[in-house]
């Protein structure tokens, strides 16, 4: 993958958003375990980084997959996961399926606000008793008049506290599991939509992660994305793209760490020489960097792919998998090198080592990137492999 | 990276040519201990895989180094390692430098019938004393009249029994070890030069490796590459090739195991069910399978910078250092699903498991790579990074 001069004046435009706006306030966002979502979008968004592969009539830049991963990657400057993780639900997870199946009039209303940073959404796909297992969610939007009445809950929804609106995923009717569900773009605000909390986290601390129940709620029938029934379909689509965004995410927040912590075995001195003078320190971080490398190759060769317009299933399955691996990897390997000041709550390395433990579980566990991967490499057994 | 027509063309080539003419035999050579290298060359000659990125003037085709990467990557194909690492000395190893850098008599002389397959071709790097540590090689050719004489010995010289020259590398001068050496080209019927003995290997036993002395060895100084004193700089350069060669031949063998492990274990029954339908080890097959793509990915991003013309040191020796872990990684958990069949000796992942042990120790070990990649992270002890 050749990067363009267009590629680095997205990251460029990025780094001094973050330079300026964000990392200045991640401590006090962590403390309080919550950020101003909406503040922080609207900065983004009048810089024209909310929508960078959204189709311009909707304030998009119309660009191709590989600028909104060049944004991904550069995301990870940010002094921690939550910032990056809820600006990744809102250009990559939560709306591609609507970019690209949802009519002008739905776009309009959801979307464009979105890219402008005017709305903050979120995704309600996980429930209490359906997180990778996606096609067992128990939530129904039931037809009645020109509404769909919607009952059930979600959970795990990431800025679901301070969301505008939800693209949920719901039971539209009977039948088989991956043709009865539909997409819908659900406001917030609706009657009978009830934030029962904020969820308690080991990381991810300044992202707000919410509990929601639905009592009844009517949305509009017009508020469907594309056709109904295909709702399976859609986020299955939906997810490579957060998948790759989940893999190339990972990748600069380890460079950086991995740098951190060259400076601080640098200078701490121990029997009388720099901590990073011992080969076991300076060989084990070229291990690690050249793991990352392997992620990050990964990345690029999975987006080219997607370019050319291959199916990438399982390389980017194999990406998040990877990420998943190797970020902990980072994350362990490098905290023990700071010794108890790594252990400090306000480190970087406590603080990676806290949020990046989610990145085997969120966007699809390990587990089901293996199987995934099985699936594609025809090792499933024939019962599982419907 | 994207392939064209021509590279699957060239990739289809490999596999008829290993197919009708290596596969067949490779038992009956690691029974022997040697395989005959003129007979196998000249068939690979005669179908122009030896010179694909040499220049046309000798019979070479001309093409970038991604088609070079390409023919190590098919040499995978082969049921054993020994004959993909003869010939990746041929094309990758004892002639980039020549090709480069050799003057049009020598490169007739040499080159040109290593390309036709007429000639064998070693390399003499490492001595007794002076394995990945090239710059303390103690072998002299010091000047005499016309001649250069060569007094020594080399030691893991590969086709070294059967070599009809030898790219070598010797000290020409005394001083600065990195500006007093030279690459020669030798012809191994030089009076003086003595094959002292075959070694008896762990594995790649259808490969001959030679200790070989130099005994006053005359050779005229036109048969010198390039200028003298930059023998070094041209090795070094020429380890490049070499590097992301070892990282490309790793691939399709490793992929190559995993997949008869996924044919045997799919067949071989235990308690009632094939042992493939174990989750652990169709998802540790499915892990092992995302490391291969990562470490294809890595390859083949070092590979396009090397063509834009970057440094790829790095890169470069992040993937052979990934591969060499990987094939050992791979090898070992295969041979596990295999049970007792895969401990005999002539099945392919107990062979696999005996040559792939050398990934992490020739061309430069494992330990060499991190050392390498240590510096270009500007984290080595001060002494040691001079």
């Amino acid at each position: 993958m050749q990067l363009t001069p267009e590629h680095e004046q997205i990251r460029r435009t990025l780094r001094t958003i973050i330079d300026r706006d964000i990392n200045p306030h991640v401590d006090d966002w962590e403390q309080a375990g919550i950020f101003p979502a909406h503040d922080v979008f609207k900065k983004l968004g009048d810089a024209g980084l909310l929508g960078i592969n959204k189709p311009v009539e909707y304030g998009g830049a119309g660009l191709d997959y590989s600028y909104a991963m060049v944004m991904a990657e550069e995301l990870g400057h940010i002094n921690c996961g939550s910032v990056p993780m809820a600006i990744g639900v809102q250009t990559d997870m939560a709306t591609p399926a609507l970019a690209r199946f949802g009519n002008d009039a739905l776009r309009k209303e959801f979307l464009a606000p979105s890219i402008a940073g005017d709305y903050v959404a979120c995704l309600g796909v996980s429930e209490v008793g359906a997180g990778s297992d996606v096609a067992s969610i128990k939530t129904t939007a039931r037809r009645v008049g020109g509404d769909y009445v919607i009952n059930g809950g979600k959970m795990w929804t990431t800025n679901g506290t301070q969301a505008d609106w939800m693209c949920l995923l719901a039971n539209t009717g009977d039948g088989s599991v991956h043709r009865n569900k539909s997409l819908i773009c659900l406001p917030m605000k609706t009657k009978g939509v009830q934030v029962v909390k904020k969820l308690d986290k080991l990381g991810m601390r300044s992202s707000d992660t919410a509990q929601i129940f639905f009592d009844e709620v009517k949305v509009p029938v017009r508020n469907l994305i594309g056709q109904e029934g295909m709702g399976f379909t859609y986020q299955m689509q939906q997810f490579q793209e957060e998948r790759l965004w989940g893999a190339i995410s990972a990748v600069v927040g380890m460079d950086r760490l991995i740098d951190q912590t060259i400076e601080y075995t640098r200078d701490r001195k121990a029997f009388g020489r720099s901590l990073l003078d011992n080969q076991v320190i300076h060989f084990k971080l070229a291990e690690l960097k050249t793991e990352v490398e392997v992620l990050r190759s990964l990345c690029y060769r999975a987006c080219e792919e997607y370019l050319a317009g291959n199916d990438v299933t399982m390389l980017a399955s194999m990406a998040k998998l990877k990420a998943g691996r190797v970020v902990r990897q980072v994350a362990d390997g490098c905290l023990q090198y700071w010794g108890g000041a790594g252990y400090l709550w306000e480190s970087p390395t406590a603080r990676a080592f806290r949020d990046t433990r989610l990145a085997s579980i969120g966007g699809g566990a390990d587990e089901v990137m293996l199987q995934i991967i099985c699936k594609h490499m025809g090792t499933l057994p024939r019962l599982e492999n419907r | 990276m994207q392939f064209t027509a021509e590279h699957e063309e060239l990739r289809r080539t490999w596999r008829t040519v290993i197919d009708r003419e290596i596969n067949p035999y490779v038992d009956e050579w690691e029974q022997e201990g040697i395989f005959p290298a003129h007979a196998v060359f000249k068939k690979l000659g005669d179908a122009g895989l030896l010179g694909v990125d040499k220049p046309v003037e000798f019979g070479g085709a001309g093409l970038d180094f991604s088609y070079a990467m390409v023919c190590s990557e098919s040499l995978g194909h082969v049921n054993g390692g020994s004959v993909p690492m003869a010939v990746g000395v041929q094309i990758s190893m004892a002639t980039p430098a020549l090709a480069r850098f050799g003057s049009d008599d020598l490169r007739r002389e040499f080159l040109a019938p290593s390309i036709s397959g007429d000639y064998v071709a070693c390399l003499g790097v490492s001595e007794v004393g002076a394995g990945s540590d090239v710059a303390s090689i103690k072998t002299t050719a010091r000047r005499v009249g016309g001649d250069y004489v060569i007094n020594g010995g080399k030691m893991w010289t590969t086709n070294g029994t059967q070599a009809d020259w030898m790219c070598l590398l010797a000290n020409t001068g005394e001083g600065d070890a990195h500006r007093n050496k030279s690459l020669l080209c030798v012809p191994m019927k030089t009076k003086g030069v003595q094959v002292v003995k075959k070694l008896d290997k762990l594995g790649m036993r259808a490969s001959d490796t030679a200790q070989i002395f130099f005994d006053e060895v005359k050779v005229p100084v036109r048969n010198l590459i390039g200028q003298e004193g930059m023998g070094f700089v041209y090795q070094m350069k020429q380890f490049q090739e070499e590097r992301l060669w070892a990282g490309a031949g790793t691939l399709q063998g490793c992929d190559r195991i995993i997949n008869a492990t996924i044919d045997y274990t799919r067949e071989r029954k235990v308690f009632g069910r094939p042992l493939l339908d174990n989750q652990v080890i169709h998802f540790r097959l499915a892990e092992l399978k995302s490391e291969v793509e990562g470490l294809r990915a890595l390859v083949y991003r070092a590979c396009e910078e090397y063509l834009a013309g970057n440094d790829v040191t790095m890169l470069a020796s992040m993937a052979k250092l990934k591969a060499g872990r990987l094939r050992r990684e791979v090898s070992d958990a295969c041979l596990q699903y295999w049970g007792g069949a895969g401990y005999l000796w002539d099945n392919p992942v107990g062979r696999s498991f005996r040559d792939g042990r050398l990934g992490s120790i020739g061309g430069g070990a494992d330990e060499i790579m991190l050392q390498i990649i240590a510096k270009l992270m500007g984290t080595l002890p001060k002494p040691a990074a001079k």
